[in-house]
């Protein structure tokens, strides 16, 4: 929310009579509006693959299914994880907003953690399931839940290594106008993450015990 | 395991006369070239001024010299396959082996799609769109110069296919099972994969960027309904890329994950499901048909308003019809394969809403009639390019609406009706789209125009080499003709294969005619020089700038109050006779700094993509850590804009009256 109220606030009196002819929008609107242009094609991705498993779930080959594979609990840790990530990465937002160095730092410490135990935790599945034989080469619809799980793991092992890399260029650079802007849009891309989790949990986990 | 992979001598095929010769004459050219370069001490001026370059109308450019010469290719593969079919009949094996004839028609068809017509259209739409949007660049410039540089990496590794190894023997669309490690065992397949999804991720970066452009950065006053028609056409063209190639690459990597990891997306054990690979590789394909042509669509829709000296018919009802086309886009991959066996009202659903697209696109071809009507037309080569269009491009729409029956699909279906048909929209929409807009806008560009009789010829011998080349296939595929057919046995077919065979010839001189009308062009760019900035009484703002236009694009953001603001300035100047010029205030402008990362990525890029290619698993990972340190370096370099002083500006705008005019 802090996000949007900042970006409102940008918009000067007059623009706000026509909005589409008030002529090139600042660079921080610019920024954030496509970088969401490209969440939602990242979301349009994560859609292929979710068709793909949708079309692929019942596809066990004899191999197991997701209903005796699936462990509820280590998987609500893991979103509980994953979603409490969404806030400290909210309160890192409210920091930035106001240039405070310390409150950043320990936001993003604690959403790196949070985001790390939430790859461990996916980790350790994947180990258990490949231990058990259930590996992606096993059946189509193993292949399928792999792929999807795991690119979304790559996307928030993406996210740790970029907000890193964003806490090295506050050290170094301060919180000049480039580097609010990516923080802007890191900020953007972790929420989204949360958001495709949220179908994610939805479709393989939830549907699958039930099926 | 060994240090390199798969990679050995024998990846080399020397055996194959025809492809070393083939490589030999490359070599030959690109050293050439490479040593006229060092000898004229080119380098510094061209690393400078192109390769690091993060402007707009520069990448633009080069878009459209790699897709010209990737038309040269393109082109070479399909006269090799019209030879091949002229001759192989009866008992004739022809002069080409199934295994290369196979490669050559994947190639053209993957060369075509992804590096000749992709890049043409983007070249243009980087050079124009943010000269008709009034500002000075594209939003995020330097991801321009990456996107383009992807693309370059996809064309490099798709030739060196040529030299080392092979290249898919699937059809352009690989489908599996036959595309899966069991079936095609080589590395054609995987050439085919990394190029794609390298130059696919640039492709996602342009459209990211251009949507961005067109939505966010407008000259003020600039509202929707006062933008030109090619960049709405280039809006619906980069929310489609937006949309569905994330799409291609989802599928793709289902693909290599099958091919690598033995994962079982497509294959024919284990579950997989082959008929999903064809629906979601058509999910992104029939969008990608839309992506192609609607900025064609909108450049002819420029060319006949700016030659009849009208303003373009039933603008709003433009509009209205690109948005149509590019949503219902959406709604019809599956008459690409009516025949895997879906129900019948799956079938005719499918049916009709491909049928329902013909209304829009009718909608646009009578705003285009009505817009000649009554206007003063002036037969300048972008005018008979786009007449030969309107001519041509209806009936083989009305082939799609015959296509688009399932029962008929049936008939036809995976014959060279098929190939007739799709050629026929593709080659009269986007390559003669493109090509009116190559002859329109090369003006702006380089400040001289085209020589008109080469161009007239070259559109002549286009125009009735293609219909010599394709009108027969439509016979043939009647006739029972299916394609990718290396020889055959029917010698009904052969005189009409041999129509085809004189019509590709007949294109070839064609592409003569615009090799020559380059070269004399520029031998007589004095004579052809044009100063005012304006050379056809344009209507838009990218008319208003000198050509060629700064970097900095425009001195002073123009102010727009209505549609074919350039035309309305004119208008006015005329009635409100010599007002004084007024006195400007110049004020310093910020220009992107130019930037290596695009180039170093793309380094990095081909790099990977050839080590995964021949598994060769270290190189893979220098490559995946080169791109990660040059984003790094990219992302912590200081100076990030360079400051054009006033002066500079001021100084740029005395010498060229046109831009003081806006």
């Amino acid at each position: 929310m802090n996000v949007n109220v900042a970006l409102i606030d940008d918009v000067s009196p007059e623009t706000q009579l026509i909005a589409s002819e008030a002529g090139p929008a600042p660079k921080r609107i610019v920024v954030g509006y496509g970088f969401w242009i490209f969440l939602l094609s990242d979301i349009v991705m994560f859609a292929a693959l979710f068709a793909a498993y949708a079309v692929l779930a019942h596809a066990t080959a004899g191999g197991p299914s997701g209903a005796q594979l699936f462990n509820q609990v280590s998987v609500a840790i893991e979103t509980g994880c994953l979603l409490a990530s969404s806030y400290t990465c909210g309160l890192m937002s409210l920091a930035v907003g106001s240039q405070r160095r310390f409150r950043t730092y320990l936001a993003a410490v604690v959403t790196f953690a949070l985001g790390g135990a939430f790859l461990t935790f996916e980790l350790r599945e994947f180990a258990g399931m490949i231990a058990a034989g259930a590996t992606p080469q096993r059946s189509a619809f193993l292949s399928a839940f792999f792929t999807l799980v795991g690119c979304h793991g790559l996307h928030v092992t993406v996210g740790l290594i970029w907000l890193a890399v964003m806490m090295a260029q506050i050290a170094v650079k301060g919180f000049r106008a480039t580097v609010e802007r990516r923080l802007l849009c890191f900020a953007l891309f972790w929420h989204a993450l949360d958001i495709i989790w949220v179908w994610l949990f939805t479709v393989i986990y939830l549907m699958g015990v039930i099926s | 395991m060994s240090l390199l992979g798969k990679l050995t001598w024998s990846a080399v095929p020397i055996d194959q006369p025809i492809i070393m010769v083939t490589v030999a004459g490359m070599v030959i050219v690109i050293l050439a070239v490479l040593a006229w370069i060092t000898a004229k001490g080119y380098w510094p001026y061209l690393w400078r001024e192109w390769i690091t370059s993060v402007d707009h109308k520069r990448i633009g450019v080069m878009y459209l010299v790699l897709a010209l010469v990737m038309l040269l290719r393109g082109f070479a593969d399909a006269i090799m396959m019209r030879t091949q079919q002229a001759v192989a009949a009866g008992g004739a094996q022809g002069y080409l082996p199934p295994e290369h004839f196979d490669q050559i028609f994947s190639a053209h068809g993957t060369i075509m799609i992804f590096f000749v017509a992709m890049p043409l259209v983007i070249g243009l739409m980087n050079f124009v769109i943010p000269l008709q949007l009034g500002v000075r660049d594209v939003a995020f410039p330097t991801m321009n110069s990456i996107s383009f540089w992807l693309t370059a990496s996809g064309v490099l590794l798709v030739n060196v296919s040529l030299a080392i190894g092979e290249f898919a023997k699937t059809g352009w669309v690989a489908y599996p099972p036959l595309s899966e490690l069991q079936f095609s065992p080589g590395v054609g397949v995987d050439y085919y994969l990394w190029s794609l999804q390298i130059s696919g991720a640039g492709t996602l970066m342009t459209g990211v960027n251009f949507v961005t452009t067109i939505l966010k950065m407008r000259a003020p006053g600039m509202s929707y309904m006062r933008m030109p028609v090619f960049c709405w056409t280039a809006l619906a063209s980069n929310l489609l890329i937006v949309a569905a190639f994330p799409v291609l690459t989802a599928t793709f990597a289902m693909l290599l994950l099958d091919r690598y990891l033995g994962f079982h997306f497509f294959t024919v054990d284990g579950g997989g499901n082959a008929m999903m690979y064809v629906n979601l590789f058509w999910v992104w394909g029939h969008p990608e048909v839309y992506i192609l042509i609607l900025p064609a669509f909108g450049i002819f829709s420029e060319v006949s308003a700016t030659f009849s000296g009208k303003p373009l018919f039933g603008y709003r009802s433009m509009v209205g019809a690109t948005m149509a086309i590019c949503v219902l886009s959406y709604t019809v991959w599956l008459h690409h394969f009516f025949t895997m066996g879906a129900s019948a009202s799956v079938n005719a659903f499918f049916g009709v809403a491909s049928m329902i697209i013909a209304v829009p696109t009718g909608v646009k071809i009578y705003n285009w009639l009505f817009t000649m009507y009554g206007g003063r037309v002036r037969f300048e080569v972008p005018v008979l390019w786009t007449m030969g269009f309107m001519v041509s491009f209806v009936f083989g729409g009305l082939t799609g609406v015959l296509l688009a029956l399932p029962p008929v699909d049936w008939q036809v279906h995976n014959s060279l009706f098929l190939v007739a048909h799709f050629h026929h929209v593709i080659i009269p929409g986007v390559l003669f789209g493109v090509m009116a807009g190559y002859n329109y806008w090369f003006p702006k560009a380089f400040g001289f125009k085209l020589e008109p009789r080469w161009g007239a010829a070259s559109f002549w011998c286009w125009f009735i080499g293609f219909h010599l080349a394709f009108m027969p296939l439509y016979v043939v595929g009647l006739m029972g003709m299916t394609r990718r057919l290396q020889h055959y046995d029917v010698l009904s077919w052969q005189p009409w294969l041999l129509v085809a065979e004189g019509g590709a010839v007949v294109i070839f001189a064609g592409i003569i005619c615009q090799i020559m009308q380059l070269v004399t062009s520029i031998r007589h760019r004095e004579q052809l020089r044009d100063t005012t900035g304006d050379p056809w009484n344009g209507r838009t703002l990218e008319w208003a700038t000198a050509s060629p236009p700064p970097a900095w694009n425009y001195a002073v953001l123009p102010q727009v109050s209505s549609i074919d603001a350039y035309w309305l300035r004119k208008q006015r100047a005329l009635t409100h006779q010599a007002q004084p010029a007024q006195e400007r205030e110049y004020t310093p402008i910020e220009v992107p700094k130019n930037s290596a990362a695009g180039f170093s990525i793309a380094f990095f890029a081909v790099m990977s993509g050839f080590a995964l290619i021949w598994h060769i698993w270290w190189m893979a990972g220098i490559g995946v850590l080169g791109i990660f340190l040059t984003i790094l370096v990219f992302a912590f370099r200081e100076e990030e804009e360079i400051k054009i002083p006033a002066e500079e500006i001021a100084a740029f705008d005395r010498a060229h009256q046109a831009e003081v005019a806006v």
